[in-house]
């Protein structure tokens, strides 16, 4: 494995592979307080198209956790505002001598055009392209699901798992329905029809347009945020008539079975897709998500650049 | 001592032959513990460690053979080096295996790492490097199962199971039964090599 850019790349054994990864670094780490010597001498290259805070700190911070050099380049305030294409920055990073590039991009595929195109030689994570793929987000996703759900079994076989609102904007709803559903866990969509892709039929998952009908059969619940920066179309009515149909509330929560947790990949908006009140209730694991976000992309880190790196 | 075996093309193969046996593996763990035992005084005060894989199962046996003589229960725990190695880039990354401190801590503690085999001497400076991370040991000694030499680095060990001279062209194997199912040292030319060399 050279590249991260999408789940459906991933074989299951290879998803066991980083998650198993990624819990014993967590515990060589003590959590991620400690400091490893691993990647000494490389270079990581976060090269951020879009705004981002929690993606991009996590992986600043996991590189710095493995002792590699970090280098942060926003779009904003870099050559890319002054009109330097995907292909000249890419140029330009090889030059420097980068041995992994995080990109975050708004246009699908650009993580796979940087890696596969022949501009340079680097590992690329892909840490968001457009509408497609998050790939670290779901592998965070399902570490928390492992640890809180099947702290012991390998797989998710039996598990039922909602994921709630607008699938078709969301690149985290679209790798967890894939990484999930690889897992042997029955994924649900939960969604108004016109927030729903287009052949959605065709994926491993069920849909559903109630989630009050949903809910009692769920053992985990992600709440998907309502992507007003994405909303060019009238695709509701208004915020408030989505969050009566769809937002998670006390009292929806309460018809959950009782082990059931709650997820959301952030950042939330409170009062929307989910009251303050659940996102910081006992079922909520969101903070988890944030920890074990940290631990996925140490462990992809070391897996695709802690050893030799084969020239695929 | 035994002879280098020639590899070069024309010469007849030798085939992999076992050097030590069940009871050849569990009297040099035996006598290893004594020496442990004579050696530490107070055993109240040792945190034996094995390195992943095969090291574990011996220090399990070592602080069994502890309680047995001492009648008090060693703690014992597992400490993955590979993060620390310096020899990383020379191959694909590996699974890591479990790093388990006892709760007890390393602090002030005589700290015993286990090995099967001690080879260069690097998983051993990884080993050191990573025990850092964990604390501050009073002493820290090194037990091994099988020295089969060509070190790289000043490193040696406190207690040596079986000395047992090899050639580079030659891979040496501990099989553990908790791992292997039978306990058996064997060596074996290079392109024949399988899990469990060191």
């Amino acid at each position: 494995m050279k590249h991260l850019i999408s789940v459906q790349d991933l074989s299951r054994n290879d998803t066991l592979h980083i998650l198993d990864t990624a819990r014993e670094l967590d515990r060589v780490t003590n959590g991620g307080s400690k400091l490893l010597p691993t990647l000494r001498g490389r270079t990581v290259v976060n090269l951020f198209y879009e705004d981002s805070t929690r993606t991009r700190l996590s992986f600043e911070r996991a590189a710095k956790r493995l002792s590699a050099d970090v280098v942060t380049f926003s779009a904003k305030g870099s050559s890319v505002s002054k009109g330097e294409s995907l292909k000249d920055t890419a140029l330009t990073l090889k030059a420097m001598g980068a041995d992994m590039i995080v990109v975050r991009h708004p246009s699908p595929g650009a993580a796979h055009r940087l890696a596969h195109a022949g501009w340079l030689e680097s590992s690329v994570i892909n840490a968001g392209d457009g509408k497609h793929e998050h790939p670290t987000q779901a592998l965070a996703d399902a570490l928390t699901i492992r640890a809180h759900l099947r702290p012991d079994a390998v797989d998710f076989d039996g598990l039922t798992i909602g994921i709630v609102g607008d699938v078709l904007h969301s690149r985290v709803a679209r790798s967890n329905i894939f990484l999930l559903s690889s897992l042997g866990a029955k994924v649900v969509v939960v969604s108004p029809p016109t927030l729903l892709p287009v052949k959605i039929e065709n994926w491993p998952c069920t849909v559903s347009y109630s989630l009050d009908a949903t809910l009692p059969e769920l053992d985990a619940i992600m709440m998907l945020r309502v992507q007003q920066e994405r909303m060019n179309g009238t695709f509701f009515p208004s915020e408030l008539e989505y969050s009566r149909a769809f937002g998670l509330n006390r009292a929806r929560a309460a018809s959950l079975p009782d082990h059931a947790i709650v997820l959301h990949p952030g950042p939330m908006n409170r009062g929307v897709e989910i009251t303050a009140e659940v996102a910081d209730g006992i079922r909520s694991v969101i903070t988890d998500q944030v920890a074990n976000g940290l631990k996925v992309r140490m462990a992809a880190m070391y897996l695709l650049i802690g050893g030799e790196v084969n020239v695929a | 001592m035994t002879e280098p075996h020639n590899t070069a093309p024309g010469y007849p193969r030798i085939a992999s032959r076992i050097v030590a046996d069940p009871d050849d593996i569990s009297r040099a763990l035996r006598r290893l513990s004594h020496q442990v035992v004579e050696n530490v005084k107070d055993v109240s005060n040792l945190v034996i460690l094995g390195i992943p894989t095969r090291g574990v199962p011996l220090a399990q046996r070592l602080a069994k053979n502890i309680e047995e003589i001492e009648g008090f229960t060693v703690p014992v725990g597992s400490l993955d080096v590979t993060l620390f190695r310096d020899d990383l880039r020379l191959r694909p990354s590996k699974a890591l295996e479990q790093t388990l401190i006892p709760s007890v801590g390393i602090d002030d503690k005589v700290v015993i790492l286990v090995d099967d085999v001690l080879f260069s001497g690097r998983t051993i400076r990884a080993a050191l490097d990573a025990l850092n991370e964990y604390g501050r040991p009073a002493v820290v000694q090194l037990a091994v199962l099988v020295d089969r030499g060509h070190r790289e680095l000043p490193i040696r060990a406190d207690y040596v199971g079986k000395n047992l001279p090899t050639s580079l062209s030659e891979n040496v194997s501990v099989h553990l039964s908790e791992i292997d199912s039978v306990d058996q040292v064997i060596i074996q030319p290079k392109e024949q090599s399988i899990e469990g060399t060191a």
